[in-house]
């Protein structure tokens, strides 16, 4: 069942077009990454979802409910990309004060604010101000303020900026721990290999468009193909003359000793490519195959031009 | 050396807040205390309002109060109201002083005209009913009743000093008779001329006895009442608006603000929150800046509690609004922070935080009405140095309570930026 559904969102500021006909849907208990260049609309999508930007056109729907674009539903929690707390609370009287103006209060209250301070890690910090937290606590207390009032979907936009692997980690075990009880999570990143190996689908959007999604594979067959690049490194370069027996083979311009080949069938195409190598007089000391990425599908579909 | 000079001035080239803070503010402060101590050169704005009481209701008296009304230096009324009615007495005008209509009052006593020009002990003395918050008025009015008296009835004063001539020397002949008879009334003319009469040099004036109507006892305490209400509140409005920087803007600019939006709160219960902490953070101040005069310096507090109260509630309710509303206008916490400087140092100045209002020329005191100081400051001075009850402090209550209103109305509408776009 779809949880949200944003159909042909438009909005302009000024002469310029942040979203031209968005449209993309997050299923219940799903993690969503969407992913696109800088300025290519995905805060303005965070925050038409959100409430607090008024679409031109098109509609937005949570649980089948067509939202007004002035108010942000108390089924949703938004995580923003600053760290939106009071430096001078502690963790707790940052999570009471939020988890209040949310509408929660007495034994709930409290509940939910040792709940989530337990699943983010910080239960033995918390009675600590915050301005003495590393950026990875605080980066996951930014969380915790998000998900205290029981959402069932959860809009973090590039909650894992700035944070080191281990606090990225514990900020997925959370957002997969929440996952697992239903709730959806539409996550914005740069860090593709994140998306790849957390999110069950990607968003691409581009100039105010959704140019992509689905799962990786799907995505990938959409795009690069299910291709392996195979990167070889011989003991010499090839001679001129050994060169033609190895047709279909890329020789890096850097480094002639590393050779690089797109196979389609692994299996079936490295041993003949390993053969020729063979009788050109070379010897094959390393072998690296790797999949199509991502970040392979994000370069395919947006291009290598810097945006900003 | 070069390179750092060139991008210090580039920086200054493209900040126009200190752009203002450098070149603007000093030329409006400079404008200002030029148009306050340097009076631009206009009588009219120099005036002092003076009230008389005539209860000698003689030909000389009445000779005075014509010769007070024709200075140049003063603004006479003679009855309660300003245009007519009834003829003052020295209660009512009494009342004027304390309310602080007029800053002196004149009484002519009875038997002055009788005795004038006799001198001694038995001749009664007219009386300056005073003001002492404003300590000019008094002394300038003094020195006018002793021009005037000496000026308007030379005559009288002929008369008055033949009458002694005779009774110790003799009497006049005939003749002298005569020519003093024909001369007395070119004298009197004189002094029904404009003030600007010859007057006999050596001859005696009037005693002139200054009335402290307020409670002289407590004039140390109140003065210090004075001026921390008028530090005070200038204080009190720096502390808001940076207040409001730190609770409005840095979180704009933190997203805590954003985040506070996605909450059950609302846009208008966000700034009455803020707001209301800014007013309670405002009242604290005050109460501990009165607190510390009482302890250090005397200041009457605890028996004005009432008025007090009432008076801080409203300065802070509407210092917090217009701090609110500023934050609102500024984009960053420096531009809060430079504007905010400029609108409150001339506000002060103009608003009598930085030197009493009665100082100023009655045009610059009408200016200053336009400032948010002014009516506080009128509000404390009600309350300490006149000991007004509190139901006199309405005009005040109701200025202060309707620019609230104005201000958190601006700071709504302004907020609107902060919604969804």
């Amino acid at each position: 069942m779809s949880a949200l559904t944003v159909a042909n969102a438009r909005k302009s500021f000024g002469k310029v077009t942040a979203l031209e006909g968005a449209s993309f849907e997050l299923r219940e208990g799903e993690l969503l990454a969407l992913l696109g260049p800088n300025g290519a609309g995905k805060t303005t999508l965070i925050r038409a979802v959100a409430g607090r930007v008024k679409l031109d056109g098109g509609e937005i729907r949570l649980f089948d409910r067509v939202l007004d674009g002035r108010h942000t539903p108390p089924e949703i929690g938004i995580v923003p990309q600053e760290v939106a707390l009071y430096p001078l609370l502690t963790a707790r009287e940052n999570l009471a004060a939020f988890g209040g103006l949310h509408g929660l209060k007495g034994r709930e209250l409290t509940k939910q604010v040792d709940w989530v301070l337990d699943q983010i890690g910080l239960a033995d910090r918390a009675n600590e101000p915050i301005k003495q937290f590393s950026g990875g606590m605080r980066r996951r207390l930014n969380i915790a303020c998000g998900i205290l009032h029981h959402p069932r979907v959860v809009l973090l936009d590039e909650p894992t900026v700035g944070v080191d692997p281990q606090s990225r980690d514990r900020i997925y075990d959370v957002l997969s721990a929440l996952r697992s009880t239903g709730v959806s999570l539409l996550v914005t990143t740069h860090h593709l290999e994140e998306a790849e190996a957390r999110c069950s689908r990607t968003v691409i959007i581009d100039h105010g468009k959704v140019i992509a999604s689905g799962t990786l594979p799907e995505l990938v067959d959409r795009t690069v193909g299910r291709h392996r690049m195979v990167t070889l490194r011989i003991d010499a370069p090839l001679t001129e003359s050994a060169s033609g027996k190895t047709n279909g083979i890329e020789v890096d311009e850097a480094d002639p000793r590393l050779l690089r080949a797109r196979l389609r069938d692994v299996a079936l195409e490295l041993p003949p490519l390993l053969d020729r190598i063979h009788r050109a007089g070379r010897s094959v000391e390393d072998v690296e195959v790797r999949g199509p990425s991502l970040q392979a599908v994000f370069i395919h579909l947006t291009g290598r031009e810097l945006r900003e | 050396m070069g390179t750092l000079l060139r991008v210090a001035w580039t920086n200054l080239s493209r900040d126009r807040v200190a752009q203002a803070l450098t070149f603007l503010l000093p030329i409006i402060f400079f404008s200002i205390f030029a148009t306050v101590f340097g009076r631009q050169g206009d009588p009219q704005t120099t005036r002092i309002r003076a009230a008389v009481v005539d209860e000698d209701q003689s030909d000389f008296s009445r000779r005075i109060i014509a010769a007070l009304q024709k200075e140049a230096g003063l603004r006479v009324r003679t009855s309660a109201d300003e245009s007519a009615g009834p003829a003052l007495d020295r209660a009512a005008a009494e009342r004027l002083v304390r309310s602080g209509d007029v800053p002196v009052a004149i009484v002519i006593p009875n038997g002055l005209g009788a005795s004038f020009g006799q001198g001694g002990a038995s001749a009664p003395a007219i009386s300056l009913l005073a003001d002492p918050s404003d300590p000019v008025a008094p002394n300038m009015v003094g020195g006018l009743l002793q021009k005037v008296t000496m000026t308007a009835a030379p005559d009288l004063l002929m008369e008055s000093g033949l009458r002694q001539f005779e009774t110790y020397a003799g009497q006049l002949t005939p003749q002298q008779r005569a020519a003093v008879d024909a001369w007395l009334p070119r004298l009197k003319a004189q002094g029904s001329g404009t003030g600007g009469g010859v007057a006999g040099g050596a001859m005696p004036g009037v005693t002139v006895q200054v009335v402290d109507v307020m409670r002289a006892s407590h004039q140390n305490g109140s003065l210090i009442s004075f001026y921390a209400a008028g530090i005070g509140v200038m204080f009190l409005l720096f502390s808001s608006v940076g207040a409001a920087g730190g609770i409005l803007l840095d979180e704009v600019d933190s997203g805590t603000f954003e985040r506070l939006l996605s909450t059950n709160i609302g846009m208008s219960g966000i700034l009455l929150s803020k707001w209301m902490f800014l007013a309670l953070a405002g009242f604290a101040q005050l109460c501990v800046m009165f607190l510390w005069g009482r302890v250090a310096f005397g200041l009457p507090l605890f028996s004005h509690v009432p008025g007090f109260l009432v008076m801080t509630a409203m300065t802070t309710a509407a210092a917090a609004a217009l701090a609110l509303m500023l934050a609102t206008i500024a984009r960053s916490r420096a531009q809060l922070s430079g504007f905010s400087t400029i609108l409150i140092l001339t506000m002060s100045a103009l608003g009598g935080s930085m030197f009493p209002r009665f100082l100023m020329s009655e045009t610059m005191q009408r200016v200053g009405l336009v400032t948010f100081n002014a009516w506080a400051l009128d509000g404390y001075l009600k309350v300490f140095w006149r000991d007004a009850p509190i139901w006199q402090l309405w005009p005040q209550a109701a200025v202060l309570i309707g620019l609230t209103v104005v201000f958190l109305s601006a700071a709504r509408l302004l907020a609107r930026k902060w919604e969804a776009v």
